[in-house]
């Protein structure tokens, strides 16, 4: 058992979870953004902002936001703990990672309920 | 034909090196890979190397051949050389003792973990613990690891993290454990594995059963001790 204080759950089994069904959030959220921009070629900003002023549609993406969100520590960790060895500058990689994701949430949903 | 051979004695050298060796096969036979080196050691007695059974069952001459891993002792030049010119290194990812010697010290390190043996709480029965002929299929496939360390070298996870992944080698081994019916620590087992590095650190490229000489299937093995912490989560 190796312990880790740094990742996203205590258990691998958790982050692996989290990693499964955030990606899949992720493709459906990838797929209906697809299909909606193939479907309306002429989209204006009074359709984008009326789709996004839906509340679904609100949920939905916050929902993509905090799957991205969490789905890329778990990513940025893995990646982090596999190359930097020091462990100054793997806490330093991480807390950037950590605060740029956190900055993208509440800018994320800033953008959202503003449209 | 020309073979390139790793080249590394700590007491003389300061830095591995490259050596190039021309070499005729007698009758242009279709040699195995140890066999050659045995040529290379007539040359050059110098040249270290491990061997012992030479027939694919003791797993000690695992060694790294035109990039890929395996056992030099049944791997026929005519599966590795190309362009007449073969490059022997040692297991790719371990501390090198002498030319083609690896320090296996982390490759035993990951498998003691797993607990490589019966655990078994019941009071032992008066002759053996049986199991039935379907019992005892769910471990082929598992058993027949010999511990050469050609997939663990092979798997970029464990090159980063030899400390703290186990590595195809010690997961095949330790799901032929959780797969015993004679094996009653299940659970404890699996509590042993579910950190974010032991198991999860797999992320099922599969180098490990391309090298595999035994023909084994690490990745499946992953697979199902991933099935089995799942099964008994909430």
């Amino acid at each position: 058992m190796v312990t880790s204080i740094t990742s996203f759950g205590r258990s691998g089994l958790y982050d692996w979870m989290i990693q499964r069904v955030t990606a899949v959030v992720l493709l459906a959220f990838t797929v209906f953004m697809m299909g909606y921009m193939l479907f309306n070629p002429n989209l204006d900003y009074q359709q984008w902002s009326e789709l996004f002023e839906c509340t679904s549609m609100r949920i939905f993406t916050l929902l993509a936001l905090l799957s991205m969100a969490s789905h890329a520590w778990i990513g940025m960790w893995s990646i982090s703990t596999d190359y930097i060895k020091p462990t100054g500058i793997r806490f330093l990689f991480q807390a950037f990672c950590g605060l740029l994701t956190f900055i993208y949430v509440v800018w994320g949903i800033q953008i959202l309920w503003g449209v | 034909m020309l073979v390139s051979v790793y080249r590394y004695n700590p007491e003389i050298d300061d830095a591995p090196y490259m050596q190039d060796i021309h070499i005729d096969i007698p009758g242009g036979k279709d040699i195995m890979v140890l066999d050659l080196l045995q040529l290379l050691k007539d040359k050059d007695p110098t040249l270290g190397y491990r061997r012992s059974c030479r027939e694919g069952v003791c797993g000690s001459d695992g060694m790294n051949m035109n990039g890929l891993n395996g056992l030099a002792c049944i791997t026929p030049l005519s599966d590795v050389v190309e362009n007449d010119k073969l490059v022997l290194r040692p297991l790719p990812g371990l501390p090198v003792i002498r030319d083609l010697v690896v320090d296996m010290t982390q490759f035993y390190t990951q498998y003691e973990k797993i607990k490589p043996f019966l655990l078994n709480d019941t009071p032992p029965p008066a002759i053996e613990r049986l199991q039935s002929p379907e019992e005892r299929a769910e471990i082929d496939g598992l058993y027949e690891c010999i511990l050469c360390a050609c997939c663990s070298t092979a798997c970029p996870s464990f090159w980063w993290n030899p400390d703290k992944f186990i590595g195809p080698s010690g997961l095949l081994q330790a799901y032929r454990f959780l797969a015993d019916s004679r094996d009653t620590a299940t659970e404890q087992r699996l509590a042993e594995l579910d950190d974010p590095f032991s198991v999860f650190r797999c992320h099922s490229i599969m180098n490990c059963v391309a090298v595999c000489p035994k023909g084994l299937n690490p990745t499946k093995a992953i697979g199902k001790i991933r099935n089995m912490l799942l099964a008994q989560a909430t």
